[in-house]
Protein backbone atom coordinates (compact mmCIF):
# COMPACT_ATOMS: atom_id res chain seq x y z
CA UNK A 1 0.00 0.00 0.00
CA UNK A 2 0.90 3.76 -0.46
CA UNK A 3 1.11 4.94 3.03
CA UNK A 4 1.31 8.80 1.51
CA UNK A 5 -2.05 8.09 -0.54
CA UNK A 6 -3.67 10.71 1.73
CA UNK A 7 -1.17 13.30 -0.23
CA UNK A 8 -2.57 12.67 -3.39
CA UNK A 9 -5.12 14.91 -4.81
CA UNK A 10 -8.31 13.21 -5.13
CA UNK A 11 -9.45 11.95 -8.78
CA UNK A 12 -12.16 14.67 -8.37
CA UNK A 13 -15.75 14.59 -9.47
CA UNK A 14 -15.56 12.43 -12.74
CA UNK A 15 -13.32 10.01 -14.25
CA UNK A 16 -13.03 11.04 -18.25
CA UNK A 17 -9.85 10.22 -19.25
CA UNK A 18 -6.33 9.08 -17.85
CA UNK A 19 -4.54 12.30 -19.80
CA UNK A 20 -5.52 14.45 -16.76
CA UNK A 21 -4.30 12.32 -14.09
CA UNK A 22 -0.92 12.53 -12.42
CA UNK A 23 0.85 9.24 -12.22
CA UNK A 24 0.31 9.00 -8.08
CA UNK A 25 -3.06 9.57 -8.82
CA UNK A 26 -2.84 6.30 -11.00
CA UNK A 27 -1.06 4.29 -8.76
CA UNK A 28 -3.64 5.66 -5.89
CA UNK A 29 -6.30 3.52 -8.33
CA UNK A 30 -4.19 0.76 -8.48
CA UNK A 31 -3.20 0.03 -4.97
CA UNK A 32 -6.72 0.47 -3.91
CA UNK A 33 -7.63 -2.19 -6.76
CA UNK A 34 -5.29 -4.97 -4.64
CA UNK A 35 -7.64 -5.13 -1.65
CA UNK A 36 -10.53 -5.09 -3.86
CA UNK A 37 -9.62 -8.37 -5.66
CA UNK A 38 -9.70 -10.42 -2.79
CA UNK A 39 -13.37 -9.27 -1.72
CA UNK A 40 -14.14 -11.12 -5.42
CA UNK A 41 -12.97 -14.11 -4.10
CA UNK A 42 -14.85 -14.50 -0.70
CA UNK A 43 -17.88 -16.83 -0.31
CA UNK A 44 -19.76 -13.52 0.32
CA UNK A 45 -18.47 -10.90 -2.51
CA UNK A 46 -20.14 -7.73 -1.19
CA UNK A 47 -18.95 -5.13 0.98
CA UNK A 48 -20.98 -2.17 2.50
CA UNK A 49 -18.88 0.47 1.07
CA UNK A 50 -21.30 1.49 -1.77
CA UNK A 51 -24.91 1.02 0.62
CA UNK A 52 -27.58 3.74 -0.56
CA UNK A 53 -25.56 4.87 -3.46
CA UNK A 54 -27.86 4.62 -6.70
CA UNK A 55 -25.59 3.82 -10.13
CA UNK A 56 -26.46 4.12 -13.73
CA UNK A 57 -25.27 2.42 -16.30
CA UNK A 58 -26.15 4.29 -19.55
CA UNK A 59 -24.46 2.34 -22.77
CA UNK A 60 -25.00 3.77 -25.61
CA UNK A 61 -22.97 1.22 -27.69
CA UNK A 62 -23.01 -2.64 -27.20
CA UNK A 63 -20.78 -3.46 -24.74
CA UNK A 64 -21.04 -7.09 -22.87
CA UNK A 65 -17.41 -7.41 -20.75
CA UNK A 66 -17.40 -3.86 -19.93
CA UNK A 67 -21.15 -2.97 -18.57
CA UNK A 68 -21.29 -6.86 -16.71
CA UNK A 69 -17.61 -5.60 -14.63
CA UNK A 70 -19.18 -2.23 -13.95
CA UNK A 71 -22.50 -3.81 -12.75
CA UNK A 72 -20.32 -6.76 -10.83
CA UNK A 73 -18.23 -4.15 -9.20
CA UNK A 74 -21.16 -1.89 -7.86
CA UNK A 75 -23.48 -4.42 -6.81
CA UNK A 76 -19.98 -6.09 -5.14
CA UNK A 77 -19.75 -2.61 -3.55
CA UNK A 78 -23.71 -2.49 -2.29
CA UNK A 79 -24.76 0.08 -4.85
CA UNK A 80 -28.22 -0.47 -6.38
CA UNK A 81 -27.78 -0.24 -10.00
CA UNK A 82 -30.00 0.56 -13.30
CA UNK A 83 -28.81 -0.15 -16.38
CA UNK A 84 -30.19 1.66 -19.60
CA UNK A 85 -29.52 0.33 -23.35
CA UNK A 86 -30.72 3.04 -25.24
CA UNK A 87 -32.68 0.44 -27.38
CA UNK A 88 -36.05 0.52 -25.79
CA UNK A 89 -35.10 3.67 -23.84
CA UNK A 90 -36.23 7.25 -24.62
CA UNK A 91 -33.00 7.46 -26.80
CA UNK A 92 -34.41 6.04 -29.72
CA UNK A 93 -37.33 8.39 -29.69
CA UNK A 94 -34.55 11.37 -29.99
CA UNK A 95 -33.97 12.63 -26.49
CA UNK A 96 -30.68 14.44 -25.93
CA UNK A 97 -27.78 12.91 -23.84
CA UNK A 98 -28.03 15.30 -21.40
CA UNK A 99 -31.84 15.44 -21.29
CA UNK A 100 -31.89 11.74 -20.23
CA UNK A 101 -29.62 12.32 -17.58
CA UNK A 102 -30.92 15.04 -16.26
CA UNK A 103 -34.26 13.13 -16.21
CA UNK A 104 -32.01 10.38 -14.02
CA UNK A 105 -30.57 12.75 -11.87
CA UNK A 106 -34.17 13.79 -10.99
CA UNK A 107 -34.71 10.58 -9.27
CA UNK A 108 -32.03 11.33 -7.37
CA UNK A 109 -29.10 9.21 -8.73
CA UNK A 110 -25.28 9.04 -7.55
CA UNK A 111 -22.92 8.19 -9.87
CA UNK A 112 -23.70 7.28 -14.03
CA UNK A 113 -21.25 5.25 -15.98
CA UNK A 114 -21.58 6.10 -19.84
CA UNK A 115 -20.45 4.52 -22.87
CA UNK A 116 -21.05 6.62 -26.00
CA UNK A 117 -20.08 6.54 -29.61
CA UNK A 118 -18.96 10.35 -29.72
CA UNK A 119 -15.30 10.92 -28.33
CA UNK A 120 -15.79 13.82 -25.50
CA UNK A 121 -19.55 12.48 -24.32
CA UNK A 122 -18.28 11.63 -21.25
CA UNK A 123 -16.95 15.14 -20.03
CA UNK A 124 -19.70 16.79 -21.83
CA UNK A 125 -21.89 14.73 -19.49
CA UNK A 126 -19.48 15.32 -16.50
CA UNK A 127 -19.69 19.24 -17.30
CA UNK A 128 -23.68 19.30 -16.76
CA UNK A 129 -24.89 16.84 -14.31
CA UNK A 130 -24.06 16.68 -10.69
CA UNK A 131 -23.60 12.90 -10.08
CA UNK A 132 -20.19 11.58 -10.28
CA UNK A 133 -19.73 10.53 -14.20
CA UNK A 134 -17.49 7.61 -14.62
CA UNK A 135 -16.54 7.10 -18.68
CA UNK A 136 -16.47 3.50 -19.81
CA UNK A 137 -15.18 4.79 -23.82
CA UNK A 138 -16.33 7.24 -25.64
CA UNK A 139 -15.64 7.42 -29.09
CA UNK A 140 -11.95 7.69 -30.37
CA UNK A 141 -10.94 8.91 -27.24
CA UNK A 142 -10.47 7.51 -24.01
CA UNK A 143 -11.75 4.14 -21.91
CA UNK A 144 -9.70 4.50 -18.65
CA UNK A 145 -11.27 1.70 -17.16
CA UNK A 146 -9.91 -0.74 -19.78
CA UNK A 147 -5.94 0.83 -19.93
CA UNK A 148 -6.11 0.98 -15.68
CA UNK A 149 -7.01 -2.65 -15.83
CA UNK A 150 -4.42 -3.64 -18.80
CA UNK A 151 -1.74 -2.17 -16.23
CA UNK A 152 -2.94 -3.71 -13.46
CA UNK A 153 -2.66 -7.22 -14.79
CA UNK A 154 1.19 -6.29 -16.05
CA UNK A 155 1.97 -5.07 -12.69
CA UNK A 156 0.83 -8.42 -11.60
CA UNK A 157 3.37 -10.08 -13.75
CA UNK A 158 6.04 -7.83 -13.95
CA UNK A 159 5.86 -6.18 -10.38
CA UNK A 160 7.87 -3.07 -11.69
CA UNK A 161 6.43 -1.38 -14.79
CA UNK A 162 8.92 1.17 -14.78
CA UNK A 163 11.47 0.37 -17.78
CA UNK A 164 9.10 -2.14 -19.03
CA UNK A 165 8.26 -2.44 -22.72
CA UNK A 166 4.94 -2.64 -23.86
CA UNK A 167 3.98 -2.78 -28.09
CA UNK A 168 0.49 -2.36 -28.47
CA UNK A 169 -0.60 -3.64 -31.87
CA UNK A 170 -3.16 -3.43 -34.56
CA UNK A 171 -5.92 -0.57 -35.28
CA UNK A 172 -4.48 2.37 -33.17
CA UNK A 173 -6.13 5.07 -35.36
CA UNK A 174 -9.17 4.61 -33.94
CA UNK A 175 -8.68 3.07 -30.47
CA UNK A 176 -9.68 4.48 -26.93
CA UNK A 177 -7.93 1.84 -25.48
CA UNK A 178 -4.84 2.30 -27.60
CA UNK A 179 -5.34 5.52 -26.34
CA UNK A 180 -5.39 5.54 -22.98
CA UNK A 181 -3.02 2.53 -22.15
CA UNK A 182 -0.69 5.33 -23.97
CA UNK A 183 -1.25 8.24 -21.18
CA UNK A 184 -1.21 5.68 -18.71
CA UNK A 185 1.84 3.56 -19.65
CA UNK A 186 3.93 6.71 -20.18
CA UNK A 187 3.21 8.35 -17.13
CA UNK A 188 4.33 5.43 -15.31
CA UNK A 189 7.41 5.33 -17.12
CA UNK A 190 6.84 2.39 -19.40
CA UNK A 191 8.20 2.26 -23.28
CA UNK A 192 5.26 2.09 -25.15
CA UNK A 193 5.61 0.93 -28.78
CA UNK A 194 2.68 0.51 -31.32
CA UNK A 195 2.79 -1.68 -34.33
CA UNK A 196 -0.39 -1.56 -37.08
CA UNK A 197 -0.83 -0.89 -40.62
CA UNK A 198 0.38 2.66 -41.61
CA UNK A 199 -3.27 3.42 -42.29
CA UNK A 200 -4.23 2.22 -38.80
CA UNK A 201 -1.75 4.93 -37.01
CA UNK A 202 -2.56 8.20 -36.14
CA UNK A 203 -0.46 10.56 -37.77
CA UNK A 204 2.12 12.17 -35.77
CA UNK A 205 2.00 9.13 -33.56
CA UNK A 206 5.57 9.95 -31.99
CA UNK A 207 4.66 13.05 -30.89
CA UNK A 208 2.69 11.45 -27.86
CA UNK A 209 6.06 9.21 -26.97
CA UNK A 210 5.73 6.09 -28.39
CA UNK A 211 8.16 3.80 -31.17
CA UNK A 212 6.36 3.21 -34.22
CA UNK A 213 7.37 -0.48 -35.06
CA UNK A 214 6.69 -1.13 -38.38
CA UNK A 215 6.16 -5.22 -38.44
CA UNK A 216 4.37 -7.16 -36.21
CA UNK A 217 8.07 -9.11 -35.91
CA UNK A 218 9.55 -5.92 -34.96
CA UNK A 219 7.35 -5.63 -32.24
CA UNK A 220 7.58 -9.22 -30.75
CA UNK A 221 11.60 -8.65 -30.65
CA UNK A 222 11.43 -5.41 -29.06
CA UNK A 223 8.56 -5.71 -26.54
CA UNK A 224 8.11 -7.75 -22.75
CA UNK A 225 4.20 -7.70 -22.97
CA UNK A 226 1.89 -7.05 -26.13
CA UNK A 227 -1.47 -5.87 -26.10
CA UNK A 228 -3.42 -6.70 -29.29
CA UNK A 229 -6.16 -4.81 -30.03
CA UNK A 230 -9.40 -5.91 -31.68
CA UNK A 231 -9.35 -5.25 -35.68
CA UNK A 232 -13.11 -3.95 -36.05
CA UNK A 233 -14.41 -5.64 -38.80
CA UNK A 234 -16.11 -2.51 -40.04
CA UNK A 235 -12.40 -0.95 -40.61
CA UNK A 236 -12.55 -3.56 -43.46
CA UNK A 237 -15.32 -2.00 -45.36
CA UNK A 238 -14.09 1.56 -45.08
CA UNK A 239 -11.17 0.53 -46.54
CA UNK A 240 -8.07 0.47 -44.27
CA UNK A 241 -7.21 -2.54 -44.70
CA UNK A 242 -6.81 -5.03 -47.93
CA UNK A 243 -8.60 -7.98 -46.45
CA UNK A 244 -8.91 -9.54 -42.57
CA UNK A 245 -6.67 -12.61 -44.27
CA UNK A 246 -4.17 -10.58 -45.23
CA UNK A 247 -4.40 -8.70 -42.33
CA UNK A 248 -3.34 -11.62 -40.19
CA UNK A 249 -0.88 -12.73 -42.66
CA UNK A 250 1.25 -9.51 -42.12
CA UNK A 251 -0.11 -8.62 -38.45
CA UNK A 252 -1.21 -11.39 -36.86
CA UNK A 253 0.15 -12.76 -33.27
CA UNK A 254 0.99 -16.05 -34.33
CA UNK A 255 2.71 -18.85 -31.81
CA UNK A 256 5.08 -19.33 -34.80
CA UNK A 257 5.68 -15.45 -35.04
CA UNK A 258 6.32 -15.78 -30.58
CA UNK A 259 8.31 -18.61 -30.90
CA UNK A 260 11.04 -16.79 -32.67
CA UNK A 261 11.08 -13.98 -30.16
CA UNK A 262 14.40 -13.74 -27.89
CA UNK A 263 11.79 -14.04 -24.37
CA UNK A 264 8.70 -15.07 -23.28
CA UNK A 265 5.97 -12.59 -24.15
CA UNK A 266 2.81 -11.96 -22.05
CA UNK A 267 0.06 -11.53 -24.07
CA UNK A 268 -2.75 -8.75 -23.27
CA UNK A 269 -6.16 -8.49 -25.02
CA UNK A 270 -8.93 -6.40 -24.67
CA UNK A 271 -11.42 -8.48 -25.76
CA UNK A 272 -13.66 -9.10 -27.82
CA UNK A 273 -11.32 -10.93 -29.52
CA UNK A 274 -11.06 -12.31 -33.70
CA UNK A 275 -10.05 -15.49 -33.34
CA UNK A 276 -7.64 -15.94 -36.49
CA UNK A 277 -7.30 -12.62 -37.25
CA UNK A 278 -5.25 -10.58 -35.00
CA UNK A 279 -4.54 -13.38 -32.38
CA UNK A 280 -4.38 -16.74 -33.12
CA UNK A 281 -6.04 -19.29 -30.80
CA UNK A 282 -2.84 -20.81 -30.08
CA UNK A 283 -1.49 -17.33 -28.05
CA UNK A 284 -4.97 -16.57 -26.99
CA UNK A 285 -5.40 -19.55 -24.67
CA UNK A 286 -1.45 -20.07 -24.17
CA UNK A 287 0.08 -19.83 -21.27
CA UNK A 288 1.33 -16.17 -21.48
CA UNK A 289 -1.90 -15.08 -22.34
CA UNK A 290 -3.45 -13.00 -19.24
CA UNK A 291 -6.70 -12.15 -21.15
CA UNK A 292 -8.82 -13.97 -18.50
CA UNK A 293 -6.52 -12.32 -15.47
CA UNK A 294 -7.57 -8.90 -17.46
CA UNK A 295 -11.03 -9.75 -16.83
CA UNK A 296 -10.80 -10.51 -13.03
CA UNK A 297 -9.09 -7.94 -12.78
CA UNK A 298 -11.03 -5.54 -14.66
CA UNK A 299 -14.00 -5.79 -12.13
CA UNK A 300 -11.26 -4.90 -8.79
CA UNK A 301 -10.38 -1.93 -10.43
CA UNK A 302 -13.25 -0.56 -11.16
CA UNK A 303 -14.52 -1.37 -7.64
CA UNK A 304 -11.40 0.80 -6.60
CA UNK A 305 -12.63 3.87 -9.06
CA UNK A 306 -16.40 3.59 -8.01
CA UNK A 307 -15.18 3.81 -4.20
CA UNK A 308 -12.80 6.28 -4.43
CA UNK A 309 -14.86 8.62 -6.41
CA UNK A 310 -18.44 7.68 -4.09
CA UNK A 311 -15.76 9.16 -0.77
CA UNK A 312 -17.05 12.22 -1.01
CA UNK A 313 -16.27 15.34 -3.32
CA UNK A 314 -14.86 18.72 -2.31
CA UNK A 315 -13.84 19.65 1.14
CA UNK A 316 -13.90 16.03 2.96
CA UNK A 317 -9.95 16.38 3.01
CA UNK A 318 -9.33 17.68 6.20
CA UNK A 319 -11.60 15.55 7.96
CA UNK A 320 -9.28 12.27 6.90
CA UNK A 321 -7.74 12.77 9.73
CA UNK A 322 -9.99 11.90 12.25
CA UNK A 323 -9.61 8.50 14.34
CA UNK A 324 -10.28 5.25 13.25
CA UNK A 325 -11.08 3.78 16.68
CA UNK B 1 -2.75 -10.44 28.04
CA UNK B 2 -2.10 -14.00 25.72
CA UNK B 3 -2.72 -15.80 28.86
CA UNK B 4 -6.01 -14.10 29.87
CA UNK B 5 -7.25 -14.98 26.00
CA UNK B 6 -5.92 -18.72 26.76
CA UNK B 7 -8.14 -18.54 30.05
CA UNK B 8 -10.81 -17.35 28.55
CA UNK B 9 -10.99 -19.46 25.75
CA UNK B 10 -10.37 -22.36 27.78
CA UNK B 11 -7.16 -23.38 25.92
CA UNK B 12 -6.21 -22.70 22.13
CA UNK B 13 -8.68 -25.15 20.49
CA UNK B 14 -10.45 -23.55 17.42
CA UNK B 15 -8.69 -19.75 18.40
CA UNK B 16 -8.16 -17.71 15.85
CA UNK B 17 -6.08 -14.14 16.78
CA UNK B 18 -7.64 -11.46 14.04
CA UNK B 19 -5.71 -8.28 14.10
CA UNK B 20 -7.29 -5.04 12.82
CA UNK B 21 -5.67 -3.26 10.23
CA UNK B 22 -2.78 -1.49 10.88
CA UNK B 23 -1.22 -1.87 14.52
CA UNK B 24 -3.73 -4.68 15.76
CA UNK B 25 -1.93 -7.13 12.84
CA UNK B 26 1.47 -6.41 14.68
CA UNK B 27 -0.38 -6.65 17.89
CA UNK B 28 -1.92 -9.79 17.05
CA UNK B 29 1.61 -11.86 15.45
CA UNK B 30 3.11 -10.66 19.16
CA UNK B 31 -0.09 -12.29 21.02
CA UNK B 32 0.52 -15.38 18.65
CA UNK B 33 3.77 -15.61 19.21
CA UNK B 34 3.28 -15.69 23.19
CA UNK B 35 0.61 -18.08 23.11
CA UNK B 36 2.93 -20.68 21.37
CA UNK B 37 5.57 -19.94 23.85
CA UNK B 38 3.54 -20.86 26.59
CA UNK B 39 1.09 -23.52 25.15
CA UNK B 40 3.43 -25.02 22.45
CA UNK B 41 0.55 -24.31 19.86
CA UNK B 42 0.74 -22.17 16.88
CA UNK B 43 -2.66 -19.95 16.78
CA UNK B 44 -3.59 -19.39 13.55
CA UNK B 45 -3.73 -15.43 12.72
CA UNK B 46 -5.75 -13.52 10.30
CA UNK B 47 -5.74 -9.46 9.26
CA UNK B 48 -8.76 -7.47 8.97
CA UNK B 49 -9.61 -4.40 7.33
CA UNK B 50 -12.71 -2.68 8.35
CA UNK B 51 -12.49 0.63 5.86
CA UNK B 52 -14.97 -0.83 3.67
CA UNK B 53 -17.65 -1.53 6.41
CA UNK B 54 -16.96 1.54 7.90
CA UNK B 55 -19.82 3.95 8.69
CA UNK B 56 -18.44 6.94 7.54
CA UNK B 57 -17.13 6.79 4.14
CA UNK B 58 -19.12 10.45 3.30
CA UNK B 59 -17.46 12.07 6.52
CA UNK B 60 -13.80 11.16 6.69
CA UNK B 61 -13.15 11.85 2.86
CA UNK B 62 -13.00 10.17 -0.50
CA UNK B 63 -9.70 7.75 0.18
CA UNK B 64 -9.31 6.13 3.56
CA UNK B 65 -6.47 3.48 2.20
CA UNK B 66 -7.96 0.19 2.05
CA UNK B 67 -5.68 -2.73 3.52
CA UNK B 68 -5.82 -6.30 3.05
CA UNK B 69 -8.47 -8.57 4.86
CA UNK B 70 -6.94 -11.81 4.89
CA UNK B 71 -9.21 -14.86 7.15
CA UNK B 72 -8.98 -18.31 6.95
CA UNK B 73 -11.71 -19.79 4.31
CA UNK B 74 -14.42 -20.37 7.16
CA UNK B 75 -14.99 -18.84 10.32
CA UNK B 76 -17.66 -21.46 11.84
CA UNK B 77 -16.92 -22.36 14.98
CA UNK B 78 -14.33 -21.40 15.34
CA UNK B 79 -13.46 -18.82 18.68
CA UNK B 80 -12.41 -15.41 17.16
CA UNK B 81 -10.29 -12.85 19.26
CA UNK B 82 -10.69 -9.16 17.87
CA UNK B 83 -6.65 -7.31 18.45
CA UNK B 84 -6.68 -3.42 18.14
CA UNK B 85 -4.48 -1.41 19.58
CA UNK B 86 -7.22 1.28 21.05
CA UNK B 87 -10.29 0.88 21.91
CA UNK B 88 -12.58 3.94 22.02
CA UNK B 89 -15.61 4.76 20.29
CA UNK B 90 -16.57 1.14 19.35
CA UNK B 91 -17.33 1.61 15.94
CA UNK B 92 -14.09 -0.21 14.32
CA UNK B 93 -15.58 -3.15 16.52
CA UNK B 94 -18.63 -2.67 15.50
CA UNK B 95 -17.60 -2.70 11.65
CA UNK B 96 -15.61 -6.04 12.78
CA UNK B 97 -18.46 -7.43 13.71
CA UNK B 98 -20.77 -6.86 10.47
CA UNK B 99 -17.26 -8.38 8.32
CA UNK B 100 -17.41 -11.23 10.42
CA UNK B 101 -20.59 -12.05 9.58
CA UNK B 102 -20.17 -11.77 5.90
CA UNK B 103 -17.68 -14.75 6.71
CA UNK B 104 -19.42 -16.99 8.76
CA UNK B 105 -20.85 -17.73 12.48
CA UNK B 106 -17.58 -17.86 14.86
CA UNK B 107 -19.22 -19.87 18.00
CA UNK B 108 -17.82 -16.83 20.04
CA UNK B 109 -15.95 -13.78 19.55
CA UNK B 110 -14.15 -11.64 22.04
CA UNK B 111 -12.15 -8.61 22.34
CA UNK B 112 -8.99 -7.72 23.14
CA UNK B 113 -7.41 -4.41 23.35
CA UNK B 114 -3.72 -3.14 24.33
CA UNK B 115 -5.44 0.38 25.64
CA UNK B 116 -9.15 0.85 26.68
CA UNK B 117 -9.47 4.87 26.19
CA UNK B 118 -13.04 5.09 27.23
CA UNK B 119 -15.42 7.71 25.38
CA UNK B 120 -17.69 4.33 23.80
CA UNK B 121 -20.29 5.32 21.45
CA UNK B 122 -21.97 1.81 21.19
CA UNK B 123 -22.52 -0.93 23.50
CA UNK B 124 -19.28 -2.57 22.92
CA UNK B 125 -16.32 -3.39 26.01
CA UNK B 126 -13.53 -5.26 25.91
CA UNK B 127 -12.90 -8.95 27.08
CA UNK B 128 -8.97 -8.07 27.42
CA UNK B 129 -7.77 -4.90 27.95
CA UNK B 130 -3.80 -4.03 28.18
CA UNK B 131 -4.59 -1.18 30.24
CA UNK B 132 -7.37 1.07 30.83
CA UNK B 133 -6.89 4.43 30.67
CA UNK B 134 -8.76 8.11 31.51
CA UNK B 135 -8.44 10.50 28.20
CA UNK B 136 -10.04 14.01 28.71
CA UNK B 137 -11.58 15.80 25.58
CA UNK B 138 -9.22 17.10 23.11
CA UNK B 139 -6.73 14.08 23.71
CA UNK B 140 -5.36 11.33 21.98
CA UNK B 141 -4.00 7.74 22.20
CA UNK B 142 -1.13 6.64 20.22
CA UNK B 143 0.38 3.35 20.28
CA UNK B 144 3.79 2.71 18.09
CA UNK B 145 4.59 -1.14 17.35
CA UNK B 146 8.88 -1.26 16.74
CA UNK B 147 8.07 -3.00 13.00
CA UNK B 148 5.71 -0.15 12.09
CA UNK B 149 7.34 2.71 13.60
CA UNK B 150 10.78 1.44 14.85
CA UNK B 151 9.45 1.68 18.47
CA UNK B 152 7.13 0.68 21.27
CA UNK B 153 5.32 3.06 23.09
CA UNK B 154 1.99 4.22 23.93
CA UNK B 155 1.94 8.53 23.83
CA UNK B 156 -0.94 10.44 25.59
CA UNK B 157 -0.81 13.33 23.00
CA UNK B 158 -3.02 16.63 23.00
CA UNK B 159 -4.75 16.90 19.71
CA UNK B 160 -3.68 19.29 17.16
Amino acid sequence: MTADATAVPALGKDLIGLETLSAAQIRVILDTAEPFKEVSERAIKKVPALRGKTIVNLFFEASTRTRISFEFAEKRLSADTVNVATQGSSVSKGETLVDTARNLEAMRIDMVVIRHGASGAAKFLGDRIESNVINAGDGKHEHPTQALLDILTLRDRFGELAGLKVAICGDILHSRVARSNIWCLTKLGVEVGVCGPPSLLPREVEALGVTVLPRIEDAIAWADALNVLRLQLERMQAGFIPSLREYNRVFGVTRERLERAPKDLVILHPGPMNRGVEIDSDVADGPFSVILPQVTNGVAVRMAVLYLLAGGTGAVAAAARGETS
Amino acid sequence: MAVEIVERCHGTEGLLLVGIQRRGVELAERIGKLIEGAEGVAVPLGKLDITLYRDDLQAIGPRPVVGETSLPASLDDRTVVIVDDVLHTGRTVRAALDEFADFGRPRRILLCVLIDRGGRELPIQADVAGQTVRVGPGERVDVFVTELDGRDAVELARDS
